[in-house]
């Protein structure tokens, strides 16, 4: 392949990456520091995307759509972690998968009633919808570009509140020892709380953002969910940079595998994490001894 | 003397009434109760690892869809595959693919082996839905029942309902003989002193990858011969049997049903295969329903049916221990509800 | 194992997590009839060594001997196998289940058959004889059919003990056996313990120091992750290093009774 659609295909391999980073980093921030598993994280990116469809049908701005749907999810985050979730701090984690898998079902039949099995897709806002020309017949369309742009902001964004704030500060304490915060008197209820809506929001955020580039349609919530996991399985649970890491190792090995081995490109990722796992059986950037 | 007659009474009744069934009830219920009794024998397989061995495994669904491929695949064309070829081999590819899988999950530990083993899981499922090996996302039909033949007689119809089911009722009862003798043996002692503390089986001198490992395979091989029959009546396979969702399923089967007997499981099958049959005729959304179950469960009931049961009938909890367990389940809701 | 023989040898063992040293260049030895504890303050590297010794953590250079055998590259659970037992300083046993079923696991791990798939356990009598006699070793046997969890904090101990014991080792790792017990207890504990070195090698780390006078045939103190001086008990308490390590100041008495004695 030539340099030209080599580029390419490395620049959707990053954008594939960023995104996978942005759903995965909500994982992993939920997992890490709350300790439980969420396999529901999947469906709320699925939510997402079909917030920003419905939004964006209604008000016919993006803008809206995105805000919108990022909104609605982190509310509904707040919710959740209010009825369910903090129940399940400390159980056993074979009632936190059947506690989302369950959430699953609801959500998903919830989809169906109020927008059916229908295939969406979402328009891009009009400046971002262009394509800029690299040759006669190859050119490559801005939003994708954009997408890469937010993403990489994002990250920076997520990395700064984590390592440089009080807020992330006693979030990260959390994740080291919940007693002892506690005892310093921290509102540690109200931190677990957001840290959950802020995990979904993500995953809704990378939904939205997306839905521009990929159709919205049912079945999305899965692979995605998927993904994630194999991403933090290779970053190590609780390491944002990890996660970085794993992401843009699975975007880029996703796409060049579609291009080279389009039957056995999914196949490639397993096999991928297959190979790390047993050089790195805590992740990459996981713990190494116990 | 008494007592021991005692304990054998219920599951006896229950053998009988399972032996009787065929002539009870209409030919519809017949093919319910043996896939009641299919899924039932995955559930129990599946709990060797996650009940015994404390591994929540969110595989298990692939080596069930898995084997059920090996059979379409090992079916010639337009004939219907021998028995005495396509089970074993059938029972050595899951074998094959519960022994590496396997090998490879449990390198990690907790959630790291949760979430490998469904990424596992999801990787045989894309196996057969991006590949041309079984006709991808349609999948593949099993136009002919599988054979018993000896020489040129037919020593079981396995096309006939009510033997088909006595067929699944002998694998069924044979997979709870293989479990209870292993959960009984030091083989069984091992794993569940792994599962209560690894640190310290470890120290004492028990190979712990082993036991898991040989556990593993030896559910993965059995949730594969309940894929075989299951592929065998229903005949039909397709991706949705290896993927993450039914493995989830079962998982409910097992909390259900009861994580610490044999053959808990079991009747966590026959109540969502019950409930699934009642809901699925009731509503659409049946799924919605469902779900709120699902999480009803985790909430209310976590020690599954034996919770609700001692709640019913006040009988104190027991320490759990491998091996002591109703030696039988229920075939279906009618029974479940006489328990 | 002749009398007096050495059982495990530790030599020039080091340990390194990243830049840090928690041990470096510690060597010991202990005999088969004795008990040999291991003193020192916080943070000198004991836990780290007991770690090394039993497995729990690969060292990173320098070797351990058992008896003939080099058991530096087994894993914890080989050196289970090869003869080594041990207690950690965090009661680690079957909580749900019975004291007899803890101290017949044990033996079942070394009866050579731990993983036969056939065959009830109950019906084993070697193995059940060898719980039997571990139990009564340790003065449990009256309290074999209680769920471990429902054991006294000092009995649960005891437990540990008796499981070990029911594996027939040829060396005794006791992580701070007496950690969180009362008078009573402890007096208990230390018999127990004494009892132990028969036939047998025994490593002793301890903080009580009532107790490690009280046990100890041979003494190692360490600070710092490195051994500063190792020997008879009289001849350590005399050491000058040992006491300024532990006092900070000369005082021709002995090591301070307890961890709240007068340290700097």
């Amino acid at each position: 392949m030539d340099g030209l659609t080599f580029a390419v295909q490395l620049l959707n391999g990053v954008q594939y990456g960023l995104v996978l980073f942005l759903v995965a980093s909500g994982l992993t921030l939920v997992f890490g520091i709350l300790g439980v598993i969420n396999l529901a994280h999947g469906a709320f990116y699925m939510l997402g995307a079909y917030l920003a469809y419905w939004i964006a049908a209604m008000t016919g701005s993006f803008w809206a759509a995105l805000l919108g749907s990022v909104g609605i999810s982190f509310v509904l985050g707040l919710a959740l972690e209010n009825v369910f979730i903090k129940r399940m701090y400390g159980r056993d984690h074979l009632a936190q998968v059947l506690l989302s898998f369950g959430m699953i079902l609801v959500i998903d039949e919830i989809r169906q009633i109020l927008f059916g099995k229908d295939v969406h897709s979402v328009a891009p806002p009009a400046w971002l919808s262009g394509s800029i020309k690299l040759t006669d017949v190859l050119s490559y369309p801005v939003y994708r570009l954009a997408l890469c742009g937010f993403c990489l902001v994002m990250a920076i964004a997520i990395f700064y509140v984590i390592q440089r704030t009080r807020i992330g500060m006693v979030i990260r304490a959390g994740a080291e020892n919940r007693e002892m915060t506690r005892s310093l008197g921290i509102p540690f209820d109200t931190v677990n709380r957001f840290v959950f809506a802020s995990g979904i929001a993500l995953a809704a955020l990378g939904g939205a953002v997306v839905a521009p580039v990929s159709t919205v349609f049912p079945g999305m919530g899965d692979s995605m969910l998927i993904l994630s996991f194999v991403v933090v399985v290779l970053g190590g649970i609780g390491s944002v940079s990890g996660a970085a890491i794993g992401a843009l190792l699975i975007g880029l090995t996703d796409t060049f595998g579609k291009v080279f081995f389009p039957q056995i490109s999914s196949i490639l990722i397993y096999v991928l994490m297959a190979g790390i796992l047993l050089w790195r059986p805590n992740g990459i950037l996981g713990k190494r001894e116990v | 003397m008494t007592s021991k007659l005692q304990k054998l009474f219920v599951p006896l009744a229950l053998l009988f009434a399972a032996i009787a069934l065929p002539l009870l009830v209409p030919t519809y219920y017949v093919q319910l109760a043996s896939k009641m009794l299919l899924m039932g024998m995955l559930a129990m397989a599946l709990n060797l690892v996650v009940g015994f061995g404390g591994l929540v495994s969110m595989c298990h669904a692939a080596f069930f869809g898995l084997a059920g491929y090996v059979l379409a695949l090992t079916s010639p064309e337009g004939q219907a595959a021998s028995v005495w070829l396509s089970l074993p081999i059938t029972m050595a590819v899951c074998g094959v693919a519960a022994a590496i899988i396997g090998g490879l999950s449990l390198r990690t530990k907790g959630v790291y082996f949760i979430m490998v083993t469904l990424a596992f899981g999801e990787m045989l499922f894309y196996l057969f839905h991006d590949t041309k090996i079984g006709g991808g996302s349609d999948g593949m039909y099993i136009y002919f029942k599988p054979e018993v033949m000896l020489g040129k007689w037919q020593l079981i119809d396995l096309d006939k309902v009510s033997t088909f089911y006595f067929v699944t009722l002998l694998c069924v009862l044979l997979t709870i003989w293989l479990l209870r003798t292993l959960v009984n043996a030091p083989f069984g002692h091992a794993l569940a002193a792994a599962r209560d503390n690894e640190r310290r089986s470890i120290s004492l001198g028990f190979p712990v990858f082993t036991v898991r490992l040989l556990a593993f395979v030896i559910s993965g091989i059995l949730a594969g011969v309940a894929g075989y029959f299951s592929a065998a009546q229903f005949g039909f396979v397709a991706p949705q049997l290896l993927g993450w969702h039914l493995s989830a399923t079962v998982l409910v089967m097992v909390v259900l049903g009861g994580m610490r007997s044999v053959t808990g499981p079991l009747i966590g099958a026959a109540v969502i295969i019950g409930l699934e049959e009642v809901l699925k005729s009731s509503t659409e959304h049946w799924k919605l329903i469902y779900g709120l179950i699902v999480i009803f469960i985790v909430f209310a009931l976590p020690g599954g049916v034996q919770q609700l049961s001692s709640m019913i009938f006040g009988r104190k909890a027991d320490a759990p221990k491998p091996g002591t367990d109703v030696w039988k389940g229920a075939r279906s809701m009618q029974e479940v509800a006489n328990v | 194992m002749s009398e007096n023989g050495i059982a495990l040898r530790a030599h020039e063992l080091e340990k390194r997590f990243g830049g840090l040293k928690a041990v470096s260049n510690v060597s010991l030895d202990v005999r088969t009839g004795e008990i040999h504890a291991v003193i020192g303050p916080n943070g000198a590297g004991k836990s780290t060594l007991i770690n090394l010794l039993s497995g729990d953590l690969p060292v990173t250079s320098g070797t351990i001997t058992l008896g003939a055998s080099d058991i530096t590259t087994l894993g914890a659970s080989r050196r289970g196998l090869a003869g080594v037992g041990r207690s950690y300083q965090k009661t680690t046993i079957f909580q749900t289940s019975t004291v007899f079923e803890n101290v017949r696991l044990s033996a079942q791990a070394r009866s050579g058959h731990a993983l036969r798939m056939f065959g009830n356990v109950r019906d084993d009598e070697t193995v059940n004889k060898r719980a039997d006699d571990a139990l009564q070793q340790t003065g449990l046997t009256a309290r074999a059919q209680t769920r471990a969890n429902l054991l006294s904090h000092g009995e649960q101990r005891q437990l540990e003990i008796a499981m070990v014991l029911a594996t027939d080792p040829q060396l005794i790792l006791l992580d701070e056996p007496l950690a969180g017990m009362g008078q009573s207890e402890a007096k208990r504990m230390i018999n127990l313990i004494k009892g132990l070195k028969v036939g047998r090698a025994v490593l002793l780390v301890e903080h009580d120091m009532d107790a490690v006078f009280a046990l100890a045939d041979r003494l190692t103190v360490m600070a710092d992750g490195q051994v500063i001086a190792s020997g008879v008990p009289d001849y350590v308490r005399s050491h000058p290093t040992v006491r300024s390590a532990y006092l900070g100041h000369d005082d021709p008495g002995s090591l301070p009774g307890s961890q709240h004695g007068d340290a700097a």
